[in-house]
């Protein structure tokens, strides 16, 4: 099957980026260097494309209702204009996906984002679960059709406010507006998979190139970069951390409970967490820091004691903390922070240590010899 | 991108690079080889004394990105390792022929089974 290509991509060749396939899409995964990238976001500012990621419209009387049942979080706290993260579960608990909520700032309806790859599948499941259910909404996949990118780092304000046909500095975290970027219509989000400050910028796909330009005084940044930024500040990958086929996990046990509304009348799944939260966890996701110089990568067994007590799903060299950080997942009893385990990296025991996942609030950055 | 092949090494499929002093050979990985890696961030190293066939594995070359097994490109014996590359591994990126250098071996065998730098750029 040929790789999906975002309307940015023949720039990214341009530029000479390094593309790799991500989920069906041809992405560029670096543009100068991982530590760079990293730096420009964490120190100042760094644009990244996410057209891959899906967009799907639900509109219509019932429209609220619908996004309730399929998502974990309240839909009905959301004012015009707010967001939240969620996650989408199957009848048995399990994570299907996570995504941002978007209520529209200035009509009626949603906009939610599930990962790339995902959208098909998504707008399927809304559609279905519409008809099934006789709610009166619309469902559109709008994921070709629209294009994102994400402006991220302390400078992301000054940055967007300058071609932003309207303040965006007093948009609260997890706010949208619809304005004009560089005279294009676009949504604009405080959102980000950084842990930085910065915004979500939605638009039609067929301006990419515009507005990719606009921000051509920006460091450009590929997924390389994203995933060192997410993992430093916490943040889950889909498909990878979790994963109804290859990982499957319930919100609980991936430490997403924060985003489960149990006081929700229904939502799908909600049985089978109920019962998890009854019953106890087995296994939880926890960050784990390395104290010896390897890389902790996905799939490599965490030991305690000698005995097999997990795996680790995620795993990088902290370019901010110069320490090798992962995630992963434990028996519930070794998952406390502190605890001494060790991660099996090519046949050889390496010392490790639990760790709050939340390293960019945590660690602390060595200083500079 | 063009990478740097320098004239005077000598090179294995697998991307190692041969420097041939005195009757001693001097063992790194290419231009194209750090560049494909991205950032290193760790490197494994043989010990001295340490007897190596040819192909065999000396180490592991770890970036963000990946990571990667070296491999003897001659047979010989370990005589020295590069200790700067455990604690600035950012130099096999920054230097690849010179300061990132990796190992020293006293060869077993000549070189002739390498690729000359002309192969080597048609293979990268």
């Amino acid at each position: 099957m040929p790789l999906n290509k975002t309307p940015l991509h023949q720039l990214h060749c341009d530029a000479d980026a390094d593309l790799t396939d991500f989920n069906g899409w041809e992405m560029p995964v670096q543009f100068d260097s991982i530590r760079t990238e990293h730096v420009a976001v964490r120190e100042s500012v760094g644009r990244f494309d996410v057209s891959h990621m899906g967009e799907v419209r639900v509109d219509g009387p019932d429209a609220t209702e619908l996004m309730n049942v399929l998502t974990t979080n309240d839909v009905e706290k959301l004012d015009a204009g707010d967001a939240q993260y969620s996650c989408i579960l199957d009848d048995d608990g399990i994570l299907l996906d996570d995504t941002v909520v978007y209520r529209y700032p200035d009509r009626d309806g949603y906009l939610f984002v599930p990962n790339a790859g995902n959208d098909e599948r998504m707008a399927n499941r809304w559609s279905e679960a519409a008809s099934r259910r006789d709610l009166d909404a619309d469902v559109e996949n709008v994921t070709e059709e629209t294009g994102l990118i994400a402006v991220q780092g302390p400078d992301a304000v000054e940055t967007v406010d300058d071609v932003a046909a309207e303040s965006v500095g007093d948009l609260g975290r997890f706010s949208t507006i619809r304005t004009e970027i560089d005279g294009v219509d676009s949504l604009v989000a405080r959102t980000g998979y950084t842990g930085e400050d910065g915004f979500e910028i939605f638009f039609p796909a067929s301006e990419s190139e515009d507005i990719w330009q606009t921000f051509s005084d920006v460091q450009a940044c590929g997924l390389g970069a994203r995933d060192t930024l997410r993992l430093e500040a916490g943040l889950l990958l889909s498909g990878q951390d979790f994963d109804p086929e290859s990982e499957p996990r319930t919100p609980l046990e991936a430490g997403l409970g924060f985003v489960v509304d149990l006081s929700k009348a229904e939502f799908v799944g909600k049985e089978a967490l109920v019962e998890q939260e009854d019953d106890g966890l087995d296994e939880e996701m926890v960050g784990i820091r390395l104290e010896e110089r390897a890389i902790a990568r996905a799939g490599y067994p965490i030991c305690k004691d000698g005995e097999e007590v997990g795996h680790v799903t995620s795993g990088t060299m902290s370019p901010t903390f110069d320490v090798p950080i992962a995630f992963g997942y434990v028996e519930t009893e070794i998952a406390e922070i502190g605890t001494e385990i060790s991660v099996e990296i090519r046949g050889r025991e390496k010392s490790a240590t639990i760790a709050d996942q939340r390293f960019l609030n945590t660690l602390e950055t060595t200083s500079e010899e | 991108m063009e990478f740097t092949v320098p004239d005077e090494l000598r090179y294995a499929e697998s991307h190692e690079w041969i420097e041939t002093t005195d009757g001693n050979v001097r063992v790194g990985i290419s231009d194209f080889a750090q560049d494909e890696l991205g950032d290193i961030v760790f490197v494994d190293l043989p010990s001295e004394g340490d007897e190596l066939d040819r192909g065999e594995e000396f180490g592991v070359v770890e970036s963000i990105k990946a990571v990667s097994d070296l491999y003897s490109p001659v047979a010989g014996t370990v005589t020295a390792v590069n200790e700067d590359v455990f604690d600035e591994p950012e130099l096999i990126n920054e230097s690849p022929f010179d300061d990132g250098w990796m190992m020293e071996l006293e060869p077993s065998e000549g070189t002739d089974h390498l690729l000359s730098p002309e192969e080597y750029r048609d293979q990268i």
